[in-house]
């Protein structure tokens, strides 16, 4: 009986050992390539490199951790049977993913059916308005993004403004988040344009709005190269109201783009573009500074909001898995709703269970242009 | 040309329908039903459109116009208005049926790359309302789409999508190639030699171009209700010039003029970005360069060439 | 209102110059060839993404612009040497196929070599915005017209004066005859679709400043260079031109009179409507079919 009881205890201990060295999955499908390129590269870059430090600092549970990414190239459908793929085939262990709002609301069903752990990185507010069980994100919502700059707006006593916006996902999500809460914030949207998604002259729809004397400020709700246009013919136009641009374009490649045109440009941001700009006690300071260390330092490249959205859910995720001491889905979803105090580099996060995205506008931080740098707006 | 007669077009039918049997012993779990549901429902696009630019030597580079409108017409029917999916599905793909015709007409008088350009601002344009119109649409985020239900029984998980789709193809293979051997098709084929010369024998080559422009659209409309269902979600994505595009090279690149081409020529298209994903970010050049090199070495498509050479002739 | 007129008419103008310069490579290359070249969008995105390179590296803005012609005028000659002459005989739809897996093989490889971001380029005369009335304009909309209106000028002479040109001509309008004659068919495609890439990329590197340049500006201004040369008529040069200025200017007022978030189906509509009525494009040549 010695020898069976021996025998059993080897096999336990060899299967252990096994399931010790099975590294933990993380899946991730981004808009690497294709439209909305510059918001997956970056939050593919992050994913890679941290996912390598992680795993040189011992790796999370004892176990390294293996990241499994695949582009979708912004499309829904590929989005659709990469996570298919991902949950069937690559059995990950949680998807941290989806770079655009379109590709996200496509997979929901499949995490809901297959109870796995999602954190998106996409911005719009219906991602987690209505709370789903296995979904979470990280990104400030668009309806944030345009309270953060009403409240600006009123603090400037502006109260008839003029929206501009492009025609992807992002921008009419914005766009239609903006329309439904101007009222509140006492704000009348007295001109409505828009341009399209590769549009290279921008100065028909800025000539109208020009011409409507009662506008006090411009919102533009866009990101991509689309904005830098719309501030270069501004400047080219010579319009004097101040220009809003919103939170997709919170980065130097924007004000290089620009030129010398994005002087005096406000835009809701996160603490990690200012970096060392931050006062010294802020707690966001820390991780800000070293997550542009590294990535710049590895990469040759600016970073750009959209990696710290990529950062925030790894990390998140890590964290989790440490607090639930397992890798078990149902547990790691419990732990990420009961994250509490997180400070991340979109801001610091509490989750619950009926909030799924874990920030309030407190960290939420307005920006200005001011001799081509990114300043704080007390 | 394959299916010349009755005997062979019935033996690739049959192998068809033996594949497709036979095929769900190799599939071991939900993601490759998943692809194996993709390239049916490309493979029955393809196969209309084949009919459209192998046969009828027309050419279409807005064919995804077609899917997506039949694909947001079952979506948006049965999502905002209520309406039984069936009845969705009939009433899109009458409507898209009645566009073709509309503008069939106007457009096929067109030729080469006039009419390709013609075909592909209507694809563009069609792709452009779409995403713009988002209080129908959703725009371009997309939207939601109630599953298939018909008669109290709802069709869900992969494994029963795949007979479903199976069945319609094998359908659409047979529907196809009975219409290539009909005097009708006959035309069609006179029509692609020299439309000249077919008007001289009688033929009226407007009328038989716009019903296979007709038909062509209809087996798009179809496969796009059928993906709505099946994914639960559209996006303008499917409706963009980019997968027109995609779906004329799957029906060149697996052999014009061969109803079975195109479904092969759906099936390697398909599957092989999901192979390639390992290449990572050399993904896009490797495919570009595996379209080149096989239409080069291989210019009647993949399917002439092979049965060719397995045959021994070489031209 | 006339102001606004104005300020309409000059974007459109200028965005039409590039238009009309990637149609006339349309059309060179299918005078030559009867190839539609669906890769002629990534000659201009080359001609931008290879000047930003260039000027990365130091290099002064002109040296920069020459060798990013240059380089991409390489890449058009290995196009047509590796990919379009060993197809010769395909079918019309093959051929367009291989250009559209070159252009897919030249965005993947554009965007290993230049990586995603979005890209600057220095105006060539700097952008204080001159005034025009009370419209405004930036110096390099008069480059790109500027240049644009030199470019049409010596192809004119080129094709009407030098024999290279005339070669080309000859082969365009019956290329068994041109061969009889004694020209050198291989050579006139080589010669057509290098200058087509050289003329793409001329025209990537003059819009860049005011767009600015990515990996992927290909797709967008190929598709609309096509359709500005097929309205114009394919193969007509000055159709070409004419095309493309009416192409920028149509959607310059749809934008700003109709709707700007139709603009482009305006534009595709006024084609479609034109092509209804004029199937060979507004001067394009009646080919005529041997039965």
């Amino acid at each position: 009986m010695a020898r069976k009881t021996w025998f059993a205890a080897l096999l336990a201990l060899w299967i252990g050992a096994v399931q010790a060295q099975e590294p933990i999955r993380i899946g991730s499908f981004l808009a690497v390539t294709g439209p909305a390129a510059f918001l997956g590269d970056p939050e593919q870059k992050t994913l890679e490199l941290y996912v390598e430090k992680l795993n040189a600092s011992g790796g999370v549970l004892g176990r390294k951790l293996q990241l499994v990414a695949y582009d979708s190239a912004g499309d829904a459908e590929k989005a659709r049977t990469f996570v298919k793929r991902l949950i069937e085939q690559d059995k990950v262990d949680l998807i941290v993913g989806g770079s655009t709002t379109g590709e996200t609301m496509a997979v929901v069903p499949l995490v809901e059916s297959a109870g796995i752990p999602f954190i998106s990185l996409a911005g719009a507010v219906v991602i987690t308005e209505p709370v789903k069980k296995w979904v979470f994100k990280t990104p400030h919502t668009d309806r944030m993004a345009c309270e953060r700059i009403f409240l600006d707006m009123r603090s400037r006593s502006f109260q008839r403004i003029a929206l501009i916006s492009g025609s992807g996902g992002f921008d009419k999500s914005m766009r239609g988040q903006c329309l439904n809460v101007a009222a509140t914030y006492g704000i009348q949207v007295v001109a409505d344009e828009t341009y399209g998604g590769g549009d290279t002259d921008m100065t028909a729809q800025l000539t109208k709005i020009k011409a409507n004397a009662s506008v006090q400020a411009v919102l533009n709700a866009g990101f991509g190269q689309g904005p830098a246009i719309v501030t270069k013919n501004y400047r080219q136009l010579g319009m004097r109201a101040p220009l809003y641009q919103s939170h997709g374009v919170a980065s130097k490649e924007y004000i290089r783009l620009s030129g010398g045109a994005a002087e005096g440009v406000r835009l809701p941001a996160a603490a990690m573009v200012l970096g060392d700009k931050l006062p010294a006690g802020d707690r966001q300071r820390p991780v800000a500074i070293s997550y542009i260390k590294e990535y710049e330092g590895r990469y040759k490249q600016e970073i750009s909001t959209f990696g710290g959205h990529a950062w925030d859910g790894l990390m998140l995720a890590v964290d989790a898995m440490r607090r639930a001491k397992t890798t078990d889905k149902a547990k790691v979803r419990d732990a990420i709703e009961a994250t509490k105090d997180f400070v991340g580099l979109d801001g610091i996060f509490n989750m619950t269970p009926k909030d799924h995205m874990g920030l309030d506008l407190t960290y939420f931080r307005m920006l200005e242009v001011k001799n081509g740098d990114w300043t704080l707006v007390p | 040309m394959s299916g010349t007669n009755v005997a062979s077009r019935m033996r690739g039918l049959a192998v068809l329908a033996g594949v497709a049997a036979l095929l769900p012993l190799v599939l071991v779990n939900n993601y490759y039903y998943e692809v194996a549901i993709l390239v049916g429902l490309n493979a029955i696009v393809c196969v209309g459109l084949n009919l459209l630019i192998g046969y009828a030597g027309q050419i279409s580079l807005g064919h995804a116009g077609f899917f997506g409108l039949g694909a947001y017409g079952s979506a948006v029917l049965t999502a905002r208005y209520g309406w039984p999916p069936l009845a969705a599905m009939a009433a899109a793909t009458f409507a898209v049926a009645a566009l073709a015709f509309v503008i069939g007409r106007p457009i096929l008088r067109l030729r080469g790359h006039y009419l390709a350009m013609a075909t592909l601002g209507l694809g563009i344009i069609i792709s452009i309302v779409v995403a713009t119109e988002d209080r129908i649409t959703g725009g371009p985020d997309g939207m939601a789409v109630p599953p298939l239900s018909a008669f109290g029984l709802t069709l869900a998980g992969e494994r029963s999508w795949y007979w479903v789709i199976a069945a319609v193809l094998v359908l659409s293979v047979w529907l196809a190639l009975n219409l290539i051997e009909s005097p009708r098709g006959r035309a069609l084929r006179a029509l692609h030699g020299s439309e000249i010369a077919a008007e001289v024998a009688g033929i009226d080559s407007a009328r038989e171009k716009l019903r296979v422009f007709v038909v062509s659209a209809i087996y798009a409309a179809i496969a796009g209700s059928l993906m709505a269902h099946y994914a639960g979600f559209i996006t303008p994505a499917k409706v963009t010039f980019f997968h027109s595009i995609e779906l004329v090279t799957m029906v060149v690149f697996g052999g014009m003029a061969s109803t079975f081409g195109a479904v092969v020529g759906a099936a390697v298209l398909t599957t092989l970005p999901q192979a390639l994903t390992v290449l990572k970010e050399y993904e896009m050049a490797v495919f570009g360069a595996v379209m080149m090199l096989t239409m080069v070495f291989m210019p009647r498509g993949l399917v002439p060439t092979l049965s060719s050479a397995l045959n021994g002739r070489r031209r | 209102m006339s102001a606004q007129f104005l300020q309409f008419l000059l974007a459109g103008l200028t965005i039409g110059a590039i238009y009309a310069l990637v149609a006339l490579g349309f059309s060179i290359i299918y005078n030559a060839s009867h190839v539609i070249n669906f890769a002629q969008g990534e000659f201009v995105m080359i001609g931008g993404m290879a000047t930003v390179s260039f000027v990365g590296l130091g290099w002064p803005l002109p040296l920069a612009i020459g060798a990013a012609v240059a380089g991409a005028a390489l890449v058009g000659l290995a196009l047509e040497k590796f990919a379009v002459e060993p197809a010769r005989g395909a079918s019309v739809v093959s051929l367009i196929i291989i250009t559209i897996g070159a252009s897919i093989l030249l965005r993947g490889l554009a965007s290993i070599l230049w990586g995603k971001n979005i890209h600057a380029v220095p105006a060539f005369s700097g952008d204080v915005p001159i005034s025009l009335g009370s419209a405004t304009l930036v110096p390099q909309s008069l480059w790109v017209m500027g240049v644009t209106l030199v470019i049409v000028l010596l192809l004119s002479w080129f094709f009407g004066r030098t024999l290279l040109g005339k070669a080309l001509l000859a082969t365009s309008h019956n290329r068994l005859a041109a061969q009889l004659a004694g020209i050198n068919v291989r050579q006139v495609l080589l010669v057509s679709f290098g200058l087509s890439a050289a003329l793409g990329a001329v025209a990537g590197i003059l819009v860049a400043p005011i767009t600015f340049t990515s990996w992927d500006v290909g797709v967008m201004l190929g598709l609309k260079g096509f359709a500005a040369a097929i309205l114009g008529g394919l193969g007509s040069g000055p159709g070409a031109v004419l095309g493309g200025l009416l192409l920028g200017v149509i959607e310059a007022m749809g934008a700003g009179y109709l709707s700007s978030a139709y603009k482009d189906v305006i534009a595709f509509v006024v084609i479609l409507a034109v092509l209804f009525f004029l199937p060979s494009g507004l001067s394009g040549r009646r080919s005529t079919e041997r039965v």
